[in-house]
């Protein structure tokens, strides 16, 4: 029998993955609605004042995004768990690291890019001015990729664990707040009409140490959550 | 050495030994503290801008180091414990956490109370005390992982695979909060780096007391953890009927 | 300097007493902590090793 090869098997996982994820719609969409509504809820408890508005859109947009992907981070590994099906590919001999990856990659896909998806109407309802729009999309899309892969490590550790959700989101927050600080950073000088490079390259450091490191750790999570 | 080594690991061995050693971190850490007290309250001279309210960095800069030295100790020994499977190891990372927790407590309500006189306010987003309540929740979260797992080997190694990642993380926070406070025109309240020793060294002596207790502490600690894990009755008969 | 002084800290009393109290008592907590879990340690090992003996 031919040996599965790497990418054929990551291929295998990331298609299976993104099957199943739209057979649960609701799970596509709540994290969605989920950014959209508490976005609303700023205006809400603030001003709608848009001036007033486009000083805390950068924080605004980044704390939704982040809240609403830790939302759907638990269930990056929850159902393979429970069905045995992540026994299944600890033992299958392609190695952890890679299936861990192709996991983290699939999950921002269904999770994280919906929200950079929807990014632009929040952005617009919270005043901020088109030429800003791209900063807010790249860096949403780099700031949800590193919750990703870093959370994927959280999701890994708390499997099974009762009430793990809660216990995830406070494990993982702390390590998003460097992203946190660079992105809304970004967001805010392309705002305020300066270039946001500075922190938009930090930004892509801090995603690509975590697309590089975040597997290993997850997978060393996974073996213990296993044991 | 290497069997020097494994015999102190072996839990007889190190329930004695830890019991004999106890006594002389501990007593000279009481003295180096009781020093750093009067040195601190007493002898060392009123700051010229903040007058005897600075007196507070006697006991603030102790705990905030204090705090990152018992993390990375924490880090160190999760990360031994995981490689190597020793569950001394897990224990010290184990014992390590809650003493760590309380130090990064003491530095944020001690750089509190400092503030409010200075500054006017009970909390001010600086570098060094965003830098610490973010460390707290590291250890929180540490803390909570193992209490949230049944199993004491599965805890012992989640938690070690969490306080690598927090250790790997920790200067990126604080290099972040650094960078993100420097832009607002932070205040940066805590610089000890024009002091002339006179001020310093009952910091010092603090300091070099706290990482005594720590080691007192961390002994009296382990060695309720190692009968706590020990099965087997022989030693343990033996070490009771004293 | 007095007592009265001393106490007094330049005004800054309420903040600077409060703080190394803070300090002093965590200090002692741990230790206290610590202790009595080591002697909690031995008491149940000490049941657990009795109701092993009494069973065998």
């Amino acid at each position: 029998m031919r040996q599965t090869g790497l990418l054929h098997a990551g291929a295998l996982l990331y298609a299976r993955d993104l099957k199943l994820a739209f057979r649960r719609w609701e799970q596509v969409t709540q994290p969605v609605v989920f950014f959209l509504m508490v976005t609303t809820l700023f205006p809400l408890a603030l001003s709608p004042d848009t001036a007033q508005l486009r000083e805390v859109a950068a924080g605004v947009v980044w704390v939704a995004a982040l809240l609403s992907a830790l939302l759907a981070l638990e269930f990056m590994f929850r159902s393979d768990y429970e069905d045995g099906t992540l026994e299944q590919l600890v033992l299958s001999g392609q190695p952890l690291w890679w299936l861990s990856l192709v996991k983290a990659a699939a999950h921002w896909t269904v999770s994280g890019l919906p929200l950079v998806v929807a990014s632009p109407l929040v952005a617009v309802s919270l005043a901020v001015p088109a030429e800003a729009q791209w900063t807010v999309i790249v860096s949403l899309a780099l700031g949800t990729g590193i919750l990703s892969f870093l959370g994927a490590v959280g999701a890994g550790l708390t499997l099974g664990v009762r009430r793990g959700s809660v216990l995830l989101s406070l494990l993982v927050l702390p390590l998003t707040m460097p992203a946190l600080i660079f992105g809304a950073r970004a967001v805010d000088m392309a705002i305020m009409g300066d270039s946001p490079r500075g922190p938009l390259l930090l930004l892509a450091a801090m995603f690509i140490m975590s697309l590089t490191l975040g597997p290993f750790a997850t997978s060393a999570a996974l073996k213990v959550s296993m044991e | 050495m290497w069997t020097w080594f494994h015999k102190l690991a072996s839990p007889p061995h190190f329930y004695r030994i830890a019991g004999l050693v106890t006594p002389w971190f501990a007593w000279p850490a009481l003295v180096l503290i009781l020093v750093g007290l009067y040195g601190g309250l007493v002898l060392a001279p009123m700051d010229y801008q903040q007058g005897e309210g600075f007196r507070i960095f006697y006991v603030h800069v102790p705990s905030a180091i204090m705090s990152m030295f018992i993390y990375s100790t924490m880090a160190i020994a999760a990360g031994i414990g995981l490689i190597w499977r020793m569950k001394l190891a897990h224990a010290v990372a184990a014992a390590s956490a809650p003493i760590g927790a309380w130090f990064t407590v003491c530095a944020l309500a001690t750089g509190s109370l400092w503030g409010k006189p200075m500054w006017g306010t009970w909390w001010v987003w600086d570098a060094r005390l965003t830098s610490e309540l973010i460390l707290l929740f590291l250890y929180l979260g540490f803390i909570a992982l193992r209490s949230s797992i049944e199993d004491p080997q599965r805890a012992d190694r989640a938690a070690a695979v969490l306080a690598l990642v927090g250790v790997i993380n920790l200067p990126i926070i604080h290099y972040s909060v650094v960078w993100w406070n420097s832009l607002h025109q932070g205040s940066t309240m805590f610089n000890p780096g024009a002091m002339s020793i006179e001020m310093k060294w009952p910091a010092l002596a603090m300091l070099f007391g706290f990482m005594l207790y720590f080691g007192a502490v961390l002994f009296v600690r382990l060695r309720a953890e190692v009968i706590r894990r020990e099965r087997s009755a022989t030693w343990l008969r033996e070490e009771l009927a004293r | 300097m007095n007592l009265a002084e001393f106490l007094h800290m330049g005004g800054y009393a309420a903040f600077l007493w409060p703080a190394y109290g803070l300090v002093l008592t965590v200090l002692v907590y741990n230790v206290w902590s610590a202790r009595r879990a080591h002697q909690e340690a031995r008491r149940a090992a000490a049941r657990r090793l009795q109701m092993e003996e009494t069973r065998s």
